[in-house]
């Protein structure tokens, strides 16, 4: 058993879970989203990525790549949503709840695309 | 780059996963612990946007205050544990990346890639040093001074700092680095398009055969030169291919053969082979007849081997070799020694043992002997230049300014070697009269000597007038580029066309486009001609006394306002 592997097949998983836990429900309704959420899948999406700083496979390389665009998408989601209350002041409209959703919603594809090179590399590895 | 990126990124993985950790508590639990107003009623706790607001100038202990409004016990509670969580994980960060900069195989890392980028977007020519001691040095400094790229590679870190604090014209990439290692050879630019040569120049006879072997293998297009002191070494870098081995005793020892035999002959060579700009160096006249030489190691064989053809007889004193004078017992550093051998007698004394204080009590206690002595001493270290000096030798020999003449003369003249090789059936009177026109040149220095190739890369606008306009003669060239009344204070040695090979070649010598012209003269006298032969404008002047740009509208409202002629 390989403990960084399952340290980082937990964060991957995670925080695709999270991720969908805040993207599933009506896209305009900002009730249906929990911003703790967010939150939690922005921090555990930004922890996966560390995790992948120094490796120099192939399929790490890869791993880092699409992390970082999860990152990127939900930093993107969270700047939205901050910038609607705060400075814009215009507060969660339909309009700022669904870009807020389907940037988070772009995160969500490059969360399961991590997951599914996370599996590829289990297979290939038969250990 | 790429290896010192990942190995940052990798030391600083846990950190930055700490900091990640401590900023989500801490961000979050400010979002879940309710305020207060100034009323006293409670209020909804942060928002995530104040929180991390917040959390991100406390944990880099920037601290503006409470802001927006001031805040609860409750949130004080909270932000005092936050602060000490933040503060630890970010001093944390800072020291593993500091012990990351301080660590050396980091530093090395970093210093290399700088290194192999540098090499790697040399756009000009450029020469491979392998060593940068005396010799290496030496040839560094002239390449620096004719503006020759070049790159270094030495092993004592000392030394590469020590060029850095030089004054160099250029910025010269060098690396502290064995020189032996082919990867580092590839680094430093060996299978580089603009590389022209490796030398070879490294106090280790053993890495000088690695470092010729290694180039002829990887890159047999580019010629080597390297120094050996033994014949072994010598034979087995011939046996390879090596361009061009330098034993600087054998090159004294035919340097001091000849100055017996042909004294002016010798004194041309010098002068053509000398350091370019240096002061001119004393003429030698080194007497036929009997000559007592100490010490019989590399060196004493070399000069015996060539002084016994001349004529002269020789006593040898050396403690340990069977060759020596076996009834002179000691190394002739003792008067009693040196008079055993005859020195009242003798016409030449040679100290070439490889000590240099031994060397100059042997020459001090004889000229103390016989003050008409001819003596000739080894120096082997640069640093004890000063003593020679003061001594005040009839010749000197310091093989790393051998070596470093010869390379030189080698890479940046190569017609250098014809002409040479010309002289030799040439008579003393010849060679006379050539050396005082060579020393009138540039007062009281030694002339540069180089080649310029008449053709469409080193001189395209003489190789475009010769092909498609007019022929002119050398001494039309030969004009000054500020003044053209002006001779230019140089003199063209020899014109090589095709194999025929033209020596001291006249003022009204016709030039043809592809000829390769071999000149001495000052070293401004050279930036003269180059630009003349680069550059039309320059070129018309000149010739012909044209002086006017090249632009097309100005030669249009020229031919409109000449009058028709």
């Amino acid at each position: 058993m390989n403990l960084e592997k399952v340290i980082f097949g937990f964060f991957i998983v995670l925080a695709a879970t999270l991720n969908f836990g805040f993207f599933i429900g009506d896209i305009g309704r900002p009730e249906l989203h929990n911003i703790y959420e967010l939150a939690a899948a922005l921090v555990v999406s930004l922890i996966a990525t560390a995790l992948k700083f120094g490796d120099r496979t192939q399929i790490g390389a890869i791993h880092l790549s699409t992390s970082l665009v999860a990152d990127l998408q939900l930093i993107a989601a969270a700047i939205t949503w901050g910038v609607a209350e705060h400075i814009t002041g215009v507060g969660m409209t339909v309009h700022v709840t669904s870009s807020v959703v389907s940037l988070s919603g772009g995160a969500l594809v490059a969360n399961i695309v991590s997951v599914v090179i996370l599996i590829i590399e289990t297979v290939m590895l038969r250990r | 780059m790429n290896s010192a990126f990942f190995l940052v990124l990798r030391r600083m993985r846990a950190p930055i996963i700490v900091l990640i950790v401590i900023y989500a508590i801490s961000v979050i639990g400010l979002t879940l612990v309710p305020g207060i107003d100034a009323a006293g009623q409670a209020t909804p706790p942060l928002s995530f946007f104040h929180a991390f607001y917040f959390i991100s100038y406390t944990a880099t202990t920037i601290g503006f205050g409470e802001i927006p409004n001031a805040f609860s016990d409750a949130q004080r509670l909270w932000v005092t544990i936050c602060i000490y969580l933040t503060v630890i994980s970010w001093s944390y960060s800072v020291v593993t990346l500091i012990a990351l900069l301080q660590d050396k195989g980091f530093q090395n890392t970093l210093t290399t890639n700088r290194f192999a980028r540098r090499v790697r977007i040399l756009k000009e020519p450029f020469y491979l040093i392998c060593g940068c001691g005396e010799t290496g040095n030496l040839i560094a400094r002239n390449f620096d001074r004719v503006g020759q790229a070049f790159v270094v590679l030495e092993k004592e870190e000392l030394r590469v700092q020590e060029l850095d604090l030089q004054d160099f014209k250029t910025d010269t990439p060098a690396l502290a680095t064995d020189a032996r290692q082919p990867e580092t050879l590839l680094l430093a630019g060996l299978k580089h398009p603009k590389c022209r040569g490796v030398l070879a120049v490294t106090n280790d006879e053993q890495s000088n055969l690695a470092i010729a072997i290694a180039v002829r293998l990887l890159n047999p297009a580019i010629p080597v030169i390297a120094r050996a002191r033994s014949p072994a070494v010598k034979a087995n870098m011939a046996s390879f291919g090596t361009d061009h081995i330098i034993n600087p005793f054998e090159r004294f020892a035919e340097h001091l053969s000849l100055a017996v035999a042909a004294p002016e002959r010798f004194r041309l060579i010098e002068l053509l082979t000398s350091l370019p700009e240096t002061p001119i160096p004393e003429s030698h006249r080194p007497p036929a007849g009997h000559w007592i030489l100490c010490g019989y190691g590399r060196f004493g064989q070399a000069v015996a081997d060539r002084l016994r053809p001349t004529g002269i007889t020789l006593t040898i004193i050396d403690p340990n070799s069977t060759a020596a004078d076996q009834n002179i017992a000691g190394d002739g550093t003792e008067a009693r020694t040196l008079l055993e051998a005859g020195i009242k007698s003798a016409s030449g004394i040679i100290a070439g043992s490889d000590n240099d204080v031994n060397n100059l009590s042997i020459a001090v206690t004889a000229a103390e002997l016989n003050p008409r002595l001819y003596v000739v001493t080894r120096q082997n270290h640069t640093a004890n230049t000063p003593l020679f000096e003061a001594f005040k030798g009839d010749f000197s020999m310091v093989p790393s300014h051998i070596v470093a003449q010869e390379s030189i003369a080698i890479l940046t003249t190569p017609l250098l070697a014809g002409f040479l090789e010309r002289l030799r059936n040439r008579d003393e009177s010849w060679c006379k009269q050539l050396v005082e026109r060579l020393q009138g040149l540039c007062d009281g220095l030694t002339p540069t000597v180089w080649g310029i190739r008449l053709n469409a890369s080193e001189a395209p606008a003489a190789w475009q007038t010769l092909m498609h306009r007019q022929a002119f003669k050398l001494g039309e060239l030969l004009r000054d580029g500020t003044d053209r009344s002006q001779p230019l204070t140089a003199v063209a040695l020899l014109i090589e066309r095709a194999d025929d090979y033209f020596l001291l070649p006249h003022d009204n010598f016709h030039l043809a486009a592809g000829d390769q012209v071999l000149l001495a003269g000052p070293l401004s006298a050279r930036r003269n001609l180059e630009l003349t032969v680069r550059n039309v404008n320059e070129l018309e002047y000149v010739l012909w006394g044209r002086d006017d740009s090249g632009s097309w509208l100005w030669q249009r409202l020229r031919k409109g306002r000449a009058p028709a002629d």
